[in-house]
């Protein structure tokens, strides 16, 4: 999750000037700067060898390219070097404990990488005649099959592209169903601690967004839920576990509230790894969940997506799955793709994307799922919640849980109480983090919480990985005790960069590389 | 389980550190009545198992590389060089989130930075963001973003728009109150659409080149569009076009919107993709999705971030400009490099490639009895007419080994006066063999 306005400083502090003197290239040892493409590249520079083809007669009307279109190019290995320098300046996964809260950042097993790109999977068209494509449909027959015994629903929409577009799909779905009961129910109720999508997504279709309070733990409270309900409600978007990290224990009582005024229970599946093979929400009384592949079932984050949104729907939301759906016959899964092959009680609200979903992260997460097998997959929730509350019980003395320190799941929850007076801020204490070789928490999310930290360290880690984090969030919160303030505040030192001035980005965006003036140039190359 | 550190003396240590018995303590909030006690599927598997299970589904499909391949219609089969492939699988992109953190998350950025320069170079636009989903759901955004800026309500699409993108926008918007018009479908790229432009049209929807594979001039369209206060946007599903046609910027388009999987990413049948979206700079701050842009950091040293989020989710919630979150960055990285490594020079080349490997197979088919070419105008992909249902043919010609192209109705069911068209495209990877291949195959199957 991303950073808000919730308790966050403004203004960065300025650095102190480095004592490091500064190397003729710029570069420190392994750190090493480069430029950006269109200032290294040339036009005519290939690294690609091709044929130029025998004269022939365009066919291309008056709409020829008359214009350069300035795209510098570079050899194969001018590429291969810019590109792995570049790759050295991020933190990942693979080389760190990766704690974003919300954001499940687990280990991505390579054989899922392997095995989306077998020929018969990366290397087939969606527009293919089916009869050369069964195997696909039979693979994404076996995803579905895994995600409904897994959630206890009763269908699966599978081409959303990611989370947000899976909420817009089921949210689409409700107000498809509304609609065919001949209602207009235009509230949808959002907790104040929901990711943003969730209100996003509804006032995308026309919803009006009512807040639901909180309770002092960040559970919602049933009371005002109730207090909320009335003819106009569609829907409730509740997140569950929630991003506190808590279950929401009292779900089955507000399903029933929810559904007794007629309306739908969308429940936000982020954080589903904290409970495959726990619970199944179908029984909670969901009547949509989106399910993010890329979180729960590992699909690499890509330094941001592609991700997966596949879309669990109860009884009361399977007939307005969107086109196209796979209908299950006597001989074999058959993919619907048009309302032309509908059969009486198939209604689909339409289509949400050109062709079938993300393939490749189905095959990815079905890989994930067949290593992991039933077993695997609820120890692997196992593991997340005890990793989680081990953090949480290796820094409760030093740092502060909003609610007091209560069992949690997946992910732990402080606030910045516990810096109170020190002079340091939750984004000091996170950009500390970095010195010490860590990718911060998710920081400022949830909104119901000051200064929030938000801690999800996965089944991935070892005792042994989690000890030294809480040793190293134990030091720190002892050194901002201490009042070593400059240490905090003019973190990160050993980044590839400092601070960013994010107000100078956004005052006046550049938004893409601007040739030089001449002048600026010439000054350069004195 | 291999994936899984913890030994259970690691385990019971752990319980204890945090004080509970057994781990059932930590799922106490979760009604007992509610817990499951083990699912109905298969147990842990290893790497062998598991590939053996993909496996034999892959195996039941036929891959493009594998016959003589001319299936278009949104996706095309292009040569992906070795390079990107590597470099995408290196775990600093690979493993890596959203670049919120931008200390450690510059090779993301700057890599973001360079991707939406050339999406702008390539458009004709003034800027980019950092990539959508695909290119249909690129295309739902700008219409609702074309609804932000003008006020108004109600797009017109033209015939042309691939039918699957038409079918995003209108599964879309009546859901948010919004009105489409969708011309009917154009196979012969004639329409007259200026003619359904009004003072009441929010945005005109123009695909070039078309789903059937017309060249269309949109600088006549953008000028009827602004003359009532609306904006153009172009669309493109084959983004190697752009290395031989006019960029849409030039012709006067306002948001130009495409699908970016020919550079760099595979078929996948139908995704991950890549969604390219670029604009004017005067509409940036109504622009859907992530933007990296620009600045320096406490030393001074040039750096870039994720900037002007005000407009997106979560800092404006039910305000913001889109719900996305989560969009294509390694599909954005892929045709970042693919690009790169391809250069002016050589997008232009293939692009030459493609089309003059679409010509020649054009010029094969309409020789045979019976075929006809329906384009003046294309690029790497046309529509011919057949003497026979397309459908039936495609099945007849899979059969032989060749995957001829996508017939219409596929695209457009239930419509009688388009069931003999089919869909033709020719990239780079067609071989003269190829093509005779198909030619030869087509004449068999019409005798």
């Amino acid at each position: 999750m991303s950073m808000n306005s919730q308790g966050r400083p403004t203004v960065a502090a300025t650095a102190a000037t480095s004592a490091i003197p500064d190397t003729f290239t710029g570069n420190r040892a392994l750190q090493i700067e480069e430029a950006l493409l269109f200032e290294v590249g040339r036009h005519d520079v290939t690294g690609v060898d091709l044929d130029e083809p025998a004269d022939f007669a365009p066919r291309l009307g008056k709409l020829a390219r008359k214009l350069p279109i300035d795209l510098p190019g570079l050899s194969e290995p001018e590429t291969m070097r810019h590109y792995v320098r570049l790759s050295q300046k991020n933190y990942s996964i693979d080389s760190g404990l990766y704690p974003l809260g919300s954001c499940t950042m687990k280990h991505n097993p390579r054989l899922n990488e392997r095995m989306a790109r077998l020929p018969g999977i990366g290397d087939v068209h969606p527009l293919q005649p089916l009869s050369t494509v069964k195997g696909a449909v039979e693979l994404m027959t076996e995803l579905s099959r895994w995600l409904i015994e897994m959630t206890g629903m009763t269908s699966v929409a599978l081409s959303p592209k990611a989370g947000a577009h899976g909420e817009l799909c089921g949210m689409m779905a409700i107000k498809a169903a509304i609609a065919a009961k001949g209602e207009t129910r235009n509230i949808v109720l959002v907790p104040e601690s929901a990711h943003g999508t969730n209100p996003a997504t509804a006032a995308l279709i026309g919803f009006k967004v009512v807040t639901v309070p909180a309770r002092p733990d960040g559970t919602v409270d049933v009371a005002a839920v109730k207090a909320l309900l009335s003819p106009d409600v569609a829907a409730i978007m509740l997140t569950n576990p929630n991003t506190c990290g808590l279950f929401e224990r009292d779900v089955v009582e507000i399903a029933a509230a929810i559904h007794a005024a007629g309306a739908y229970f969308y429940c936000d599946g982020a954080n589903f790894n904290a409970i495959v093979g726990k619970a199944k929400v179908g029984e909670l009384g969901v009547d949509a969940m989106h399910i993010n592949l890329h979180k729960t079932f590992s699909t690499p984050h890509g330094g941001g997506g592609p991700g997966a949104g596949p879309v669990v729907l109860s009884a009361r939301l399977a007939a307005f799955a969107p086109l196209p759906f796979i209908r299950i016959e006597a001989d074999g899964p058959v993919l619907v793709e048009t309302e032309e092959a509908l059969r009486p009680g198939e209604t689909p609200f339409g289509r949400m994307t050109a062709f079938h979903g993300q393939m490749g992260m189905f095959v990815r997460a079905l890989s994930y799922m067949l290593s992991h097998g039933s077993d695997g997959l609820q120890q692997a929730s196992e593991d997340a919640v005890l990793n989680a509350n081990y953090v949480r019980a290796g820094l409760r003395d030093l740092m502060s849980q909003p609610s007091g320190d209560r069992t949690c799941m997946h992910e732990v929850l402080f606030d910045d109480t516990f810096l109170e007076g020190t002079g340091v801020t939750t984004l000091d204490f996170a950009k500390a983090m970095i010195d010490e070789g860590y990718h911060p928490m998710t920081m400022y999310f949830p909104l119901v919480v000051h200064g929030a930290m938000l801690i999800e360290p996965t089944e991935s880690e070892s005792k042994a990985s989690l000890d030294l984090f809480i040793a190293t969030l134990r030091d720190l919160v002892m050194k901002a005790k201490a009042g070593e303030l400059e240490r905090f505040q003019q973190a990160p030192r050993f980044a590839p960069r400092r601070r960013l001035d994010e107000t100078r980005a956004a005052r006046s965006p550049k938004l893409k590389w601007e040739k030089p003036e001449p002048w600026v140039e010439a000054a350069a190359a004195e | 389980m291999r994936y899984l550190p913890h030994s259970d003396t690691d385990r019971q240590a752990m319980l204890a550190q945090i004080g509970v018995g057994s781990i059932d303590d930590l799922f106490a909030d979760i009604p007992r009545d509610l817990r499951v006690h083990g699912l109905d599927l298969p147990k842990a598997a290893g790497e062998m198992s598991v590939e053996r299970t993909l496996g034999r589904l892959s195996a039941q499909n036929v891959a493009a590389s594998s016959v003589p391949f001319f299936v278009g219609a949104g996706a095309y089969k292009h040569h992906v060089p070795a390079t990107v492939d590597h470099l995408i699988q290196r775990s600093e992109f690979l493993t890596s989130y959203t670049p919120y953190q931008p200390e450690i998350t510059q090779g993301t950025l700057q890599v973001l930075f360079e991707f939406q320069t050339q999406i702008a170079h390539l458009t004709g636009m003034e800027v980019a963001n950092a990539s959508m989903y695909d290119g249909s759901t690129a295309t739902v955004e700008a219409v609702l973003m074309a609804h932000r800026l003008t006020k108004r309500n109600k797009a017109v699409l033209s015939g042309g728009l691939h039918p699957h993108y038409r079918a995003v926008v209108e599964s879309l918007s009546p859901m948010a109150g919004d009105t489409v018009t969708s011309l009917p479908a154009d196979p012969r790229g004639t329409e007259d659409i200026l003619a359904a432009i009004d003072a009441t049209t929010s945005c005109v929807v123009v695909q070039s080149p078309s789903v059937y594979g017309h060249l269309i001039d949109l600088a006549p369209i953008a000028a009827k569009a602004h003359e009532v206060g609306a904006l153009l946007i172009a669309v493109f599903t084959e983004v190697v076009s752009l290395g031989l046609i006019e960029p849409p910027g030039a012709q006067g388009a306002d948001i130009v919107v495409g699908e970016g999987q020919s550079i760099g990413n595979a078929l996948s049948f139908g995704g991950p993709y890549v969604g390219l979206f670029a604009t004017r700079q005067k509409f940036v701050r109504q622009m859907p999705g992530r933007l990296c842009g620009e600045t320096v950091d406490a030393e001074g040293r040039r750096g870039f971030v994720l900037t002007l989020s005000t407009r997106e989710q979560h800092i404006r919630r039910d305000k913001a400009t889109s719900n996305i979150c989560t969009n294509s960055g390694l599909c954005a990285l892929a045709f970042t490099i693919h690009m790169t490594l391809l250069g002016e020079t050589g997008l232009a080349r293939l692009a030459r490639i493609n089309h003059a490997n679409a010509v020649k197979l054009a010029e094969s088919l309409s020789a045979l009895k019976g075929v006809s070419l329906l384009n003046d105008s294309f690029f790497n992909e046309f529509t011919i007419r057949l003497p026979g249902d397309a459908a039936d043919l495609v099945e007849k010609l899979a059969a032989k080994g060749v995957l001829a192209g996508v017939p219409v109705s596929r695209l457009e069911p239930g419509k009688s006066e388009l069931a003999d068209l089919l869909l033709v495209a020719s990239t780079e990877v067609n071989t003269d063999e190829d093509r005779a291949a198909f030619v030869a195959a087509l004449a068999e199957v019409l005798a």
